[in-house]
């Protein structure tokens, strides 16, 4: 069986335990290792590892990046995981679980450039690169062998060492036929993993899996699934066509093709993420329209710095809310054209908020930008809205005194005195 | 109550006052007419909360009273009754039903308390004046179409009515846009209305008021009333009355082009027939005519990836162009909604800036009425 030592790319025996070039004991070794070319790289709790990064005191402490008092764990260090912590989780809850946490206030400008660099790695291995999120992305590398003169394994396995040793952060990579065997691969090997799915075991690997390993199938769907006898993804595999159409409705044949393995999309690096926004929650519930709105406009300054940072504008705006009972409210707006302005965004999200606000107590409001449209297309003003190029131009130039003097030195009169 | 009336004068009053019911209403008493007979006279009324709708109908009272009744099932019932039936409603009060009969024709509705039946406050409309029927829907007919649907601009959703200045006259003024193209059309100042504000009236009243001037000669006056907050409109015996959009209509004045000088004048029918020909091979509304103007004649054209392609030449003997060439593409809707409103036998003046600037538009010889047109990308 091919195998191969992550440390040093040399070909190992079959039945070594540690390579002989180098002396390391990571190796990878699987049939198919040398015929794969479909990768998905995610990096490790990649926030915690920049925060880590940046900070070496830190290195063995448990971190949390996370906002407020009421705040979620955005990511959480893989010391902080051994204690329970998970991210999505409540900031209190993972502060009980782990009270020596060190919490550390998101800085997105950082993390972002971090992920530009690990891309930017990743694109000089091919061009078929489809970035998922800023930490996470599909690669094919099929037909590289010849540039790379390595087969895409030992490819990736350079490029690991690489982003340690240019980004200081570590990846997991999952190589697989197609893009969700190699999403479960990156998954099962966590962190700095290197794991392979083929095309031959494929289906011993799914076949015990519970159905919510699909990507789209949620706690909901996968009850839905199990009232009808299907649990794990085995029983979904075996069924036909036909039989998954009857049992299952519409969705029934993808789903039981997702069960076999089966996944026919193409690497599209022409595919951005498909929405962008930012939230948060407060401290203390609000229901009062001037409160929820004075929490709104620093979310859509937030949301526009992050739609010009991506060189994408918003051709609609949701709104979103969380009530106290945790019930979430979602609002969709589509804008008469697209825009990156913070005011826009805002206006388009305050009539929405208006209608919602009606004394509900709410503890988290978030906006987002939805559908995404190119920035060229943003703020060229209509019959109905001359002021847009002139609004476009005073926003240009607050961007430049930002850049010059930092996020602070200027702002809009609605963002001060609250 | 119990009256007997005449099958086509109640259909008639019913289909104006059923269009006014909120048809996804969620409070049952605003999809029933309010029906009620005083002093020899039957008055039905019907209201969504936004705009309110009353019509008196002649008839022989037998006796007062007043009740509600659904509004849709009511109207489909005397639409169903024979052309000349006499129809009778005997409504005893209290919470019975009420009772129609039309030959050996019977039924019985569920009715909803009187009491219950919202009234639309109307305040004190301190602004009068009085236009003619057929001026009035000039002034709608030809804004209408440019009203935006779009909510979150909601004080687009309307005709901006206001007060302006055109060539040193004081004239009545209807504008609408949704961004894309403006419509602005004038009228002499009837006597009343100086000093009245800027008003904006929503579409579903613009489009209600534009059902009945369908009933109205064009020579009739139609009284109209307004605050700040609400606006009447009264012809006979309908009268109709609406909550005025509470936002601010953008300074429209801005958009309207001055510099354009490049002048094209082609005759209406050429124009808008060629523009159907060409358009007709894409059913995709959205997809652009293009336009490619020079001395030599006007070629309109179109494509669609789909479906082909086709163009129409118009040689210069039938238009007037004298500037330098240029391309410019719009959507072949947008310059049908606005051709529409021009006579067949009048020529079509268009000035362009350049092919990414907004285009001015209007009929020759007819300064009243001006359109604005935004070019798409050709």
């Amino acid at each position: 069986m091919p195998a191969l030592c992550r440390d040093c790319d040399a070909v190992v025996a079959e039945e070594a335990t540690a390579c002989r070039a180098c002396g390391g004991v990571r190796i990878v070794r699987h049939p198919e290792l040398f015929s794969l070319a479909i990768a998905h790289l995610d990096c490790d709790a990649f926030y915690a590892s920049v925060e880590k990064r940046d900070r070496p005191e830190l290195t063995e402490r448990p971190v949390i990046v996370g906002g407020g008092r009421r705040g979620v764990v955005t990511a959480a260090c893989y010391v902080a995981r051994r204690y329970g912590v998970r991210s999505a989780m409540p900031m209190f809850k993972a502060l009980a679980l782990c009270p020596e946490a060190v919490v550390i206030r998101p800085e997105m400008a950082k993390y972002a450039e971090a992920g530009r660099a690990v891309r930017a790695l990743m694109e000089r291995l091919t061009p078929l690169v489809q970035p998922l999120s800023i930490d996470e992305a599909v690669l094919d590398l099929s037909g590289t062998e010849a540039l790379h003169h390595a087969p895409p394994a030992v490819t990736l396995a350079r490029l690991a060492r690489e982003v340690e040793r240019t980004v200081r952060v570590t990846v997991s990579i999952g190589l697989a036929p197609n893009r969700m065997l190699a999403k479960m691969a990156a998954e099962r090997d966590k962190p700095r993993g290197f794991a392979v799915i083929g095309r031959a075991d494929a289906a011993a690997v799914l076949a015990p899996m519970l159905v919510s390993a699909l990507p789209g199938v949620g706690p909901k769907a996968a009850d839905r699934l199990a009232v009808k006898g299907f649990a794990t993804l085995g029983q979904l595999a075996a069924l036909s066509p036909s039989e998954a159409l009857r049992r299952l409705g519409e969705d029934g044949p993808a789903l039981a093709a997702m069960a076999r393995g089966e996944d026919g999309r193409p690497v599209d690096p022409s595919r951005e993420a498909k929405s962008i926004s930012a939230e948060t929650t407060f401290n203390e519930d609000l229901s009062a329209v001037a409160e929820l709105e004075r929490a709104l406009w620093p979310l859509a300054e937030r949301l526009s710095a992050r739609l010009k940072a991506k060189e994408l504008a918003a051709a609609g705006v949701t709104l979103k809310l969380k009530t106290a009972s945790f019930q979430i409210r979602t609002r969709h707006a589509r804008l008469p054209s697209p825009t990156q302005l913070a005011d826009t965004l805002f206006a388009a999200a305050r009539a929405m908020l208006a209608r919602e606000a009606t004394g509900v107590r709410f503890r988290l409001i978030g906006i987002g930008a939805d559908p995404l449209a190119e920035a060229a297309e943003a703020d060229r003003g209509d019959l109905a809205d001359p002021a847009a190029p002139k609004r476009k131009a005073v926003d240009q130039a607050m961007d430049r005194l930002r850049e010059k003097f930092g996020a602070g030195v200027i702002g809009k009169g609605r963002g001060m005195g609250s | 109550m119990k009256i007997k009336v005449e099958r086509s004068a109640l259909m008639k009053a019913l289909s104006h006052v059923q269009n006014v019911v909120e048809r996804r209403n969620t409070i049952p008493i605003l999809a029933n007419v309010l029906i009620r007979a005083k002093d020899g006279a039957l008055t039905l009324a019907a209201t969504d909360m936004e705009i309110a709708a009353v019509e008196q109908v002649a008839a022989e009272v037998v006796r007062n009273g007043a009740t509600t009744a659904p509004a849709g099932t009511l109207y489909e019932i005397v639409r169903k009754l024979p052309e000349g039936a006499v129809i009778e409603l005997d409504h005893p009060g209290g919470d019975s039903q009420l009772a129609l009969r039309a030959g050996r024709y019977a039924t019985s509705l569920v009715c909803l308390p009187v009491e219950d039946f919202p009234a639309l406050q109307e305040g004190a409309l301190p602004h009068k004046f009085s236009l003619k029927a057929g001026v009035l829907r000039d002034l709608v007919d030809r804004t209408r179409f440019a009203i935006s649907t779009e909510e979150t601009r909601y004080y687009l959703n309307g005709i901006y009515l206001h007060i302006a200045e055109s060539e040193g006259a004081p004239v009545l003024r209807a504008v609408a846009t949704d961004g894309h193209r403006l419509a602005r059309v004038e009228e002499d100042l009837p006597d009343g209305a100086s000093g009245m504000p800027g008003v904006i009236v929503p579409r579903k009243a613009v489009l209600e008021l534009r059902k009945l001037l369908d009933d109205v000669p064009a020579q009739d006056l139609v009284e109209i009333a307004l605050s700040d907050t609400k606006i009447r409109f009264g012809f006979g015996a309908v009268t109709l009355t609406s909550k005025l959009i509470d936002g601010t209509f953008p300074d429209y004045d801005r958009v309207i082009p001055r510099d354009n000088d490049k002048l094209l004048r082609i005759a209406k029918k050429d124009f808008a027939e060629a523009v159907d020909r060409v358009a007709a091979i894409s059913s995709e509304r959205s997809r652009p005519v293009k336009m490619a103007i020079a001395k030599q004649g006007l070629t309109l054209s179109a494509a669609s990836p789909e479906q082909g392609t086709a163009s129409e030449e118009i040689d210069a003997d039938r238009l007037e162009y004298d500037a330098t060439p240029m391309e410019i593409g719009f959507q072949a809707r947008y310059l049908r909604d606005i051709t529409d409103q021009m006579a067949d036998s009048v020529r079509v003046e268009f000035k362009f800036h350049d092919g990414a600037a907004p285009t001015l538009i209007r009929a020759e010889g007819d300064p009243r009425a001006v359109y604005v047109l935004m070019p798409m990308r050709v």
